[in-house]
């Protein structure tokens, strides 16, 4: 079984814990581990960077050191958990001053960074590592008919990375298509939920939330689907906020791919986290979870 | 040396680690605002305030909310035709204004950041109950009944942990944060 070193982040500990159990069930019946990082720390999200950024890569290469000493390749479910671990590698891997910086302060945690191992979101792994034709063989009970709204916000694009297509990805309507869902047109499946704007700067999250979510409403999308935490938690936890600032009934589930994928790999529904959501999943997904009770 | 550097050079050396082109190098043609999806609720546009720093107009950016109401989602990064990594800018002034303490009143960010970096610097791992007291007094009575409601649903709902979480090494990892940080300070 090919194994990853698992980098959940903390958002996946609790407030996403359906994404970190639908992502290790998904990632299972697929053929591949993802094998929980030692001890982890937090990858500092887009804060530590607003404070310093040397600290801030030095916090980050420390997991990247843990998954050195494992031997694997890290990869990490949250896009700004991915974001941050990709560019530190990457800006170590360039720098030898950097990277030299930085180990005299990791030895006092025994660890050292090498530059040996890559950094993905667990998409690509999904996306590219397995591919799409390895996933349709290995589908069980295609979710046809579900109209899926394939979100992919912003950090899992965005910076380009490996020069991937920024303006017109499909690689997440692929993915949805090969577990049988019908993905529809969505305009704002690149634009930003607001991420921690929520917190700092409430009036201007909701609005993007708004956007993004009348967007789903227009296309006739039954739920979103998203690769980020906080993705989810802005588009769903406050959806019930932006209908009563903007006069709106918005009912739109918001689910992890991973739970998607996990249904249609077969996997049942109480092992991928259901049941934790503000906004009910049952008129829309009913269907495909009675099959499942058979 | 923040004395004798105009107010431009003080932010382009911030950037050493952008990766990008100058700030030089923009030919204000206004992609970035155009594409921000937060420009509405900002005080400059980010093309204003990119020619405001080239322009050396050290009080006016930061007086502005611009930089603090920047999302981190580099779509205007990705599009710039002049290769600026405008995302890594508004993180670069964030800094200057944390470092220097000046910035405009009323913001959250500010101290969201710090007390983030505070919570991390203390655990290795993040906690949102702790870190609510950073904005949850900078709402109206409406805002902040709205906030109580959404976290009561997340503590019923059995995604709020009871106990702030904590890694294994923790004095290693103090040990780590003080050789990069010698003051052994965080903010």
């Amino acid at each position: 079984m090919k194994q990853y070193a698992y980098f959940p982040g903390c958002s996946l500990e609790k407030i996403a814990l359906s994404y970190d159990k639908s992502s290790k069930e998904s990632a299972k019946s697929l053929g591949v581990e993802l094998k929980e990082l030692e001890d982890w720390n937090c990858c500092g999200a887009t804060t530590y960077f607003h404070v310093d950024q040397l600290l801030a890569n030095t916090l980050v290469a420390r997991n990247l050191a843990i998954a050195e000493k494992a031997g694997l390749d890290l990869v990490a479910p949250c896009s700004a958990c991915y974001k941050n671990a990709f560019f530190t590698n990457k800006y170590m891997k360039e720098d030898p001053e950097l990277a030299d910086h930085i180990n005299y302060a990791l030895e006092e945690d025994d660890l050292h960074f090498n530059g040996s191992i890559n950094v993905w979101h667990l998409i690509d792994v999904f996306a590219d590592e397995i591919g799409m034709e390895a996933i349709k063989e290995k589908v069980t009970k295609p979710l046809e008919g579900l109209k899926v709204a394939a979100y992919y916000g912003c950090q899992i694009v965005r910076p380009r990375k490996n020069g991937e297509n920024v303006e017109d990805p499909h690689f997440f309507e692929d993915l949805m298509s090969a577990i049988g869902t019908q993905p529809v047109d969505f305009a704002t499946r690149l634009r930003c939920c607001g991420g921690s704007l929520i917190m700092t700067s409430r009036e201007a999250a909701l609005d993007m939330v708004q956007k993004i979510l009348q967007n789903a409403v227009d296309n006739q999308a039954d739920v979103i689907a998203t690769a980020c935490p906080l993705c989810q938690i802005n588009l769903e936890c406050y959806q019930a906020q932006v209908n009563e600032e903007f006069g709106k009934n918005y009912s739109m589930p918001v689910l992890y791919f991973t739970q998607l994928m996990g249904l249609a790999l077969g996997v049942p529904p109480k092992r991928l986290g259901f049941g934790k959501e503000f906004v009910s999943v049952m008129p829309f997904l009913s269907p495909y979870l009675a099959k499942e009770a058979k | 040396m923040a004395t004798t550097l105009p107010f431009s050079k003080e932010i382009y050396n911030l950037l050493y680690a952008s990766h990008g082109e100058s700030l030089k190098s923009c030919i204000q043609c206004g992609t970035c605002s155009g594409t921000c999806p937060v420009v509405e609720f900002m005080d400059q546009t980010p093309r204003r305030l990119i020619g405001m720093i080239n322009a050396d107009m050290k009080e006016e950016v930061l007086a502005c909310n611009t930089y603090w109401f920047c999302a981190s989602c580099y779509h205007c990064t990705v599009r710039c035709p002049s290769q600026i990594d405008i995302a890594e800018v508004m993180y670069a002034v964030k800094r200057y204004t944390i470092w220097h303490k000046e910035h405009k009143k009323d913001l959250v960010g500010p101290d969201f950041s710090e007390a983030w970096v505070r919570t991390i610097v203390n655990s290795g791992r993040s906690y949102e109950p702790i870190l609510a007291p950073t904005y949850m007094f900078h709402f109206g009575p409406k805002e902040f009944f709205q906030e109580a409601l959404t976290a009561t649903n997340l503590v019923l709902k059995g995604r709020i942990p009871v106990l702030p979480p904590r890694i294994k090494r923790l004095e290693q990892f103090k040990k780590v944060i003080r050789k990069i940080i010698p003051v052994g300070g965080s903010s």
